[in-house]
């Protein structure tokens, strides 16, 4: 059931037709220079900034103390991060919040300068950290336009000759002279993007905060992202946010506490991240952790939704075999390893498809190889668009489970309420040391079919009450129940 | 945290011999940026904007923007006229005179105090984008200069009106203001990087602009300042005074624009010679301004 990557090698990239697209534009500059040196190189780049503790504000306080040396902290951004990007590449930069990935794209757009290493760009470079900047409410959009242009790098005479075409683009030569103040927002947006899909650039660095707006806008943005990388232009995109890049990139660069962690395909860098944030929870719950609950049986159940105790009991040997993905991925050191999984009913009958608004449990049996100190058993659910719409483990539960011999076998069980909608989902288990790294983890090891009555647009299908009072005498304001 | 860092073999996927053949690496932001069309062209585009939303925000525009320079002028004018407070308001063609040292005022005014937040204003701008840091400066001496040239032609019209005549000395005029935009530009750099790091330069400048105002001939004669003795020496509070640029640039633009009658800058001053101070002091601010600029225009978007 592995959905069709939507990133293909750079060379295979279908060429679509830009010059169609939008009358009048010229379409992106080739991209790939002809010595097709690589078009950004990062070489042992470290950037610290100096955070003042008290900070001399005025002058006032500098002439009356003149030789009082302020003191500041120092906080290291980047520390030795080196990469190099392949001409037409769609470049990945992912990290956690204060992991030095917007440092870096400041860095690269030359906003800040770098302590130690070098930078080198090959080829015509914008930047794209905010959507419209430098855009004056007060002034129409002609001008907003031209003045936006100029700031991203347009010479003042390419910004006029190109205008017409980013009015065209935007949809909005009706109101090319209104002040933009009178715009929505979403005319706003499209006028701003279409300025900077406008600025030919070879090099692009686009900052998560541009996929901002309804689906619908964010949806034309990443249409757009994609255009733009066909047309060979290379991209560096910063992210939070795996499935964009799993979506959009070739290649990602994880960076963690300033340094690159992980660099390569994008399925390898995702699973770092999710193991990274695992870990970072995992140490945080450990630091907090109320005593820990002596347990006695073998057996770990989770529950998601309060639901009858379960005898743990349930070894049975006669389960149905996992439907298993044949290729499915896995990751680890295997010190554990997740045999089988399987859902079954509340009888312990297995289950072949789900029926939404009942209860279900999703079962994994588990065979250790090596002793093993408080593992975390976990799930997470995916639909076939990839939300995740269901994450358990015993890291909140349960971290300190107990220690668990070489050659034992356990079955953990996930018990909850189908809510999802109607529809297929994929379920990862996966077996993780306390620590946080990975022991076992079977990538969308278990498919399995959710069949409902109903069938709404919405990702789940919650349980909801919904009133119709007629003429009772309520006052309007009064909430609906 | 088990997150090792990647070896410099894995992290740094760069090829020996690759950064030998790629060039120069990018330098971080700066002053003049590499492409001295793009500081102009970024300049220009910045003074259009502020200039557009001052003249055509409101139906009577240039009117209004008119109005402060002719509300003091008509206060000043009636006064020192009505009440005899200076020796200047008998030269001729005085209103003329009066209006040019408001106007000069006013885009030494504008300039500079304009400059002061300028880069803090324009944050979302520095922090956002690379650019040549010095045109937001420039931008503001720029809009400054927009505005001096048409308040200056609302001066010539005060002169024709007053029987002023064109002559020839209006020639050195063009000089005269590339000078006085230079001292201002060489101001607006060290404000408005200082203002980054000390946020009490606005009101401290505040009251330097407003002694300025007093201490620099606008309505009254410079040279009829009569010397002190501080200490049995005998200071000439006029040189010292004219000694400011601005002040000898106003003293200067009245003897060639208005009329021959005003004492030239060096003639205030005792001397041509004499006229190094102020040109020095001119040339000293734009070289310091721009060093210090220069030198914090890499920092100032993390300073910000």
């Amino acid at each position: 059931m592995q959905r069709a990557r939507t990133s293909v090698p750079p060379a295979a990239r279908p060429q679509p037709a830009c010059r169609q697209a939008y009358p009048g534009w010229r379409g992106y500059p080739s991209g790939v220079p002809t010595d097709s040196l690589p078009p950004v190189v990062v070489d042992a780049v470290h950037k610290s900034f100096q955070i003042p503790s008290e900070r001399v504000n005025t002058l006032k306080e500098r002439a009356l103390h003149p030789f009082r040396r302020s003191s500041h902290e120092v906080l290291q951004a980047l520390r030795g991060v080196s990469f190099a990007v392949s001409p037409g590449e769609f470049f990945g930069i992912v990290g956690r919040n204060g992991s030095g990935k917007s440092t870096l794209l400041k860095c690269l757009a030359g906003i800040y300068g770098v302590d130690r290493g070098r930078i080198f760009i090959n080829g015509r470079m914008s930047t794209f950290i905010e959507l419209g900047v430098g855009f004056n409410p007060d002034l129409p959009a002609r001008d907003n336009a031209m003045l936006n242009a100029t700031m991203l790098g347009l010479s003042p005479r390419e910004a006029r000759r190109r205008f017409d075409s980013v009015i065209d683009f935007a949809e909005l030569s009706d109101f090319v002279d209104l002040k933009i103040k009178n715009y929505s927002s979403g005319m706003l947006v499209r006028l701003a993007f279409s300025v900077m899909i406008h600025v030919d650039a070879e090099i692009l660095l686009i900052d998560e905060v541009l996929a901002v707006g309804d689906a619908a806008f964010q949806q034309k943005c990443y249409d757009e992202f994609d255009r733009i990388h066909a047309s060979g232009a290379t991209v560096m995109f910063v992210t939070h946010d795996m499935s964009a890049v799993r979506r959009f990139c070739d290649r990602a660069l994880l960076l963690e506490h300033g340094r690159p962690v992980e660099l390569g395909d994008t399925e390898l860098v995702g699973n770092r991240y999710l193991e990274l944030n695992f870990s970072e929870q995992a140490r945080q719950l450990e630091e907090t952790a109320a005593e820990a609950e002596e347990q006695g049986g073998r057996a770990i159940r989770l529950r998601s939704s309060a639901g009858a105790e379960r005898a743990a009991d349930a070894l049975a040997e006669e389960r149905a075999p996992a439907e298993a993905e044949p290729e499915s991925p896995r990751y680890g050191d295997r010190r554990a390893e997740i045999l089988e999984a399987w859902f079954e009913d509340e009888r312990g009958t297995p289950l072949e498809v789900l029926a939404t608004g009942r209860p279900c449990t999703f079962a994994a049996r588990v065979l250790f190889h090596e002793p093993v100190e408080d593992p975390l058993f976990g799930i997470n659910v995916q639909n076939s668009s990839r939300d995740h719409l269901l994450s358990a483990s015993n890291l909140a539960s349960e971290p300190n489970c107990g220690s668990f011999a070489a050659a034992e076998t356990v079955v953990f069980r996930v018990r909850f309420e189908v809510l999802f909608a109607p529809g297929r989902y994929h379920v990862t288990p996966a077996v993780a040391s306390h620590s946080g790294s990975w022991i076992d983890r079977r990538e969308r090891m278990l498919s399995i079919m959710v069949a409902g009555t109903s069938s709404t647009d919405a990702l789940v299908d919650l349980p909801y009450e919904l009133q119709i009072e007629r003429g009772s005498g309520r006052p309007a304001s009064q909430p609906v129940p | 945290m088990s997150a090792p860092a990647l070896g410099a073999e894995r992290a740094g996927e760069i090829a020996p011999g690759l950064i030998e053949r790629l060039g120069r690496p990018i330098k971080g932001p700066s002053a003049l940026g590499s492409d001295p069309r793009r500081l102009w062209s970024l300049t220009w585009a910045l003074a259009r904007t502020e200039f557009k939303l001052a003249y055509f925000g409101s139906a009577l525009g240039y009117l209004w923007q008119l109005m402060r320079p002719l509300l003091l002028f008509g206060v000043i004018y009636l006064v020192f006229t009505r009440a005899h407070l200076s020796k200047l308001s008998s030269f001729p063609l005085y209103p003329a005179a009066l209006l040019l040292g408001i106007v000069l005022f006013n885009f030494l005014g504008e300039s500079t105090g304009g400059a002061v937040p300028s880069l803090v204003n324009r944050e979302s701008l520095v922090r956002k984008i690379e650019f040549p840091r010095l045109a937001v400066p420039l931008a503001t001496v720029l809009t400054g200069l927009f505005n001096l040239c048409l308040n200056l032609i609302t001066v010539l019209v005060f002169l024709f009106i007053s029987g002023g005549t064109v002559r020839w000395s209006w020639l050195q005029l063009p000089l005269l203001m590339a000078g006085f935009a230079a001292f201002a530009t060489g101001l607006a750099m060290i404000l408005s990087v200082s203002y980054v790091r000390y946020r009490d330069i606005r009101p401290i400048w505040e009251v330097v602009l407003q002694m300025t105002f007093y201490a620099s001939g606008i309505f009254f004669s410079i040279v009829d300042i009569s010397p002190v003795t501080v200490f049995g020496v005998r200071v000439n509070l006029a040189h010292i005074l004219l000694s400011n640029p601005f002040a000898a640039i106003l003293e200067q633009a009245r003897h060639v624009l208005v009329s021959p009658a005003y004492p030239s800058a060096a003639h205030a001053l005792g001397g041509t010679a004499m006229l190094a101070i102020p040109i020095g002091l001119t040339v000293a601010a734009l070289v310091v301004g721009f060093v210090i600029f220069d030198r914090q225009a890499p920092r100032v978007a993390e300073q910000l």
